[in-house]
């Protein structure tokens, strides 16, 4: 039975939700080709190593952990070469997250193994020698289904597609060195900018909260973070337009050109719903529109429309939340 | 400084697609193809990187069918100097079998800096310029957001998932380029023309075995139609009481 390798994804000594969502995707992944085991690698800091309880949990029968003061940082050419040399061990696929690591690392480890790679993929499956992956393209407008020939394959896996699952198995702790010195980068990080301490991230928070032009100015984005503090777990997301205007920084872009999210809630405030945001995130679970303008594409794709003046409905809507969360 | 900027050719990325009859790919009928938004961020840069570094050279390479050598004269009519078409006639949807016939070409040139957009919206994979870096052996900056280079080195940002990096990294290398890095110039007539004459390279593509291909493609399923649940913040109580009992995300 083969057995399938996941790089468990960290920033700094902690581990990212990704790496659980690589490990679900993992498990099913060698479940579907006949029940062999998952081996997840993870490489941090010192300390990263007392860490690791949840990819056991989630269907790791081994943990791989490799510690070393230089992935402090992100020593994309050292993980690169731990992930190439563990996997040449006979795995049939190393699954990782299609997240900034992840899209970065997928490459270096597909060519280091002369290996073929299929990106940003939201389902897998498997028969006999062939495994088949679903990729959303084209901006999310077209499903492509690749047929991935050859062992092992590298997949990397969309954030949010594959949601942790429990599959509790013995996570046994196995410790490793680098393959190669994270001190010799030919890539060296010089300076991490910290983002605000405590932001969700938007590939990652359940509830997003996105506002757009309707928004009428920069000070106005006040309305929306109360309402994500108001729910507590929401991120804060923009349109192009507002990024472009320079009211939020393009890092919270979502759309066809930037993120692609796919949250449990998404709640878009004064956005018409251009075809570039739609493209970002159509996916979501549940999506809530609000826009006073009655013809606004997004209520053709909004499960929950309210047609009125953001700047009487949101506040409304913050007290309701709060209100909401205390009753819990 | 010798600069490689690599580019693709997609449709128009606002346009609403069809699947052709075949089933494994889409209906071209009626679309617009230009420049990948991306790539042409990364023909920008490579321009203004080469304006700044004084007399060089910038020389952009695609590979498809022989459409591209369009988009190819449109790089130059920016400003490139020259051009390399790597002629293969299917789409390639194996990025890794595409940085194979892009690093072929490039290992022979001997160039300080090669290019890419961070991904091209049609594949959306992000593969081949990271896959190339490694092909050549040297070293690659992802999804930059910004660029400098001085002194036979270079300094880049990278946005991360609510973070950044500064990183600084030894040319030769390969950088692929992120979104709003710079805007990419209108070529002038004068420049259309003068594009004309500068020389464009055809050579087939060496990619190798293609290990991944496309089994089908298809639309995704539609949303329900959406609906509208009241106006103005009267309708507040309603949708906290459907967010909770109906879609249960409360």
């Amino acid at each position: 039975m083969p057995n399938i390798l996941v790089f468990a994804e960290g920033r700094g000594a902690e581990l990212r939700k990704v790496a659980l969502e690589a490990v679900t995707a993992g498990r099913a992944l060698a479940d579907a080709l006949g029940g062999g085991e998952v081996h997840a690698l993870v490489a941090g800091p010192p300390g990263i190593g007392g860490k690791v309880g949840p990819l056991g949990q989630h269907g790791a029968d081994v943990v791989i952990v490799c510690e070393h003061a230089g992935f402090a940082t992100y020593a994309r050419e050292a993980i690169a070469a731990t992930l190439a040399e563990r996997a040449k061990g006979g795995y049939r696929a190393v699954v990782l997250p299609f997240s900034s690591q992840g899209r970065d690392l997928g490459p270096r480890v597909a060519v280091r193994l002369d290996a073929p790679l299929a990106a940003d993929v939201i389902e897998l499956a498997a028969a006999g020698d062939v495994i088949t992956v679903k990729h959303p393209g084209y901006a999310n407008k077209v499903i492509i289904t690749l047929e991935v020939k050859g062992s092992p394959a590298v997949l990397s896996v969309r954030p949010s597609a594959f949601t942790p699952k429990e599959n509790a198995k013995a996570g046994k702790v196995e410790t490793i060195a680098p393959a190669a010195d994270p001190g010799a980068e030919r890539v060296k990080v010089i300076e991490v900018i910290e983002g605000a301490k405590g932001k969700l991230d938007l590939g990652e928070a359940p509830v997003i909260i996105a506002g757009g032009r309707g928004l009428k100015g920069p000070e106005h984005f006040k309305l929306i973070e109360d309402l994500a503090a108001a729910f507590g777990n929401a991120a804060v997301g923009a349109t192009r337009a507002v990024t472009d205007e320079g009211w939020r920084p393009h890092s919270d872009q979502i759309g066809q050109t930037g993120r692609q999210v796919s949250p449990t809630l998404y709640v878009a405030v004064g956005i018409s719903g251009a075809i570039q945001h739609l493209a970002g995130m159509r996916t979501s679970k549940t999506i809530v529109a609000i826009n006073k303008d009655p013809e606004a594409p997004i209520f053709k794709v909004a499960d929950y429309g309210i047609v009125g003046d953001v700047f009487e409905v949101v506040p409304a809507l913050t007290t309701a939340i709060q209100e909401a969360k205390k009753g819990h | 400084m010798k600069i490689a900027v690599c580019i693709k050719r997609t449709p128009d990325s606002e346009s609403r697609f069809k699947i052709a009859a075949t089933g494994s790919g889409i209906d071209e009928a009626g679309l617009k193809f230009d420049m990948d938004d991306f790539a042409s961020y990364a023909v920008e840069v490579g321009l203004q990187l080469n304006e700044k570094q004084g007399p060089g050279e910038v020389t952009v390479f695609a590979v498809g069918p022989d459409a591209v050598q369009e988009t190819l004269r449109k790089a130059m009519s920016m400003g490139a100097d020259k051009a390399v078409h790597l002629k293969s006639d299917a789409p390639v949807f194996d990025g890794i079998a595409v940085a194979r016939a892009l690093a072929t070409e490039l290992k022979a040139a001997a160039f300080d800096l090669v290019l890419f957009g961070k991904y091209a919206f049609d594949t959306s994979g992000g593969i081949v310029g990271t896959a190339t870096a490694e092909l050549l052996g040297v070293p690659c900056v992802t999804a930059a957001s910004k660029i400098e280079i001085a002194g036979g080195k270079g300094t880049a940002r990278r946005e991360l998932e609510g973070a950044g990096e500064m990183v600084e990294f030894a040319l030769p290398a390969v950088v692929t380029i992120d979104e709003g890095i710079a805007r990419p110039r209108y070529p002038s007539l004068k420049n259309i023309m003068a594009a004309k004459k500068k020389p464009l390279e055809t050579k087939p593509a060496q990619l190798g075995e293609v290990r991944v291909s496309v089994k089908k493609m298809e639309l995704p399923p539609d949303r329900p139609p959406g609906r509208v649940i009241g106006n103005g913040a009267a309708a507040v109580p309603e949708l906290v009481k459907l967010l909770q009992t109906e879609a249960k995300v409360l």
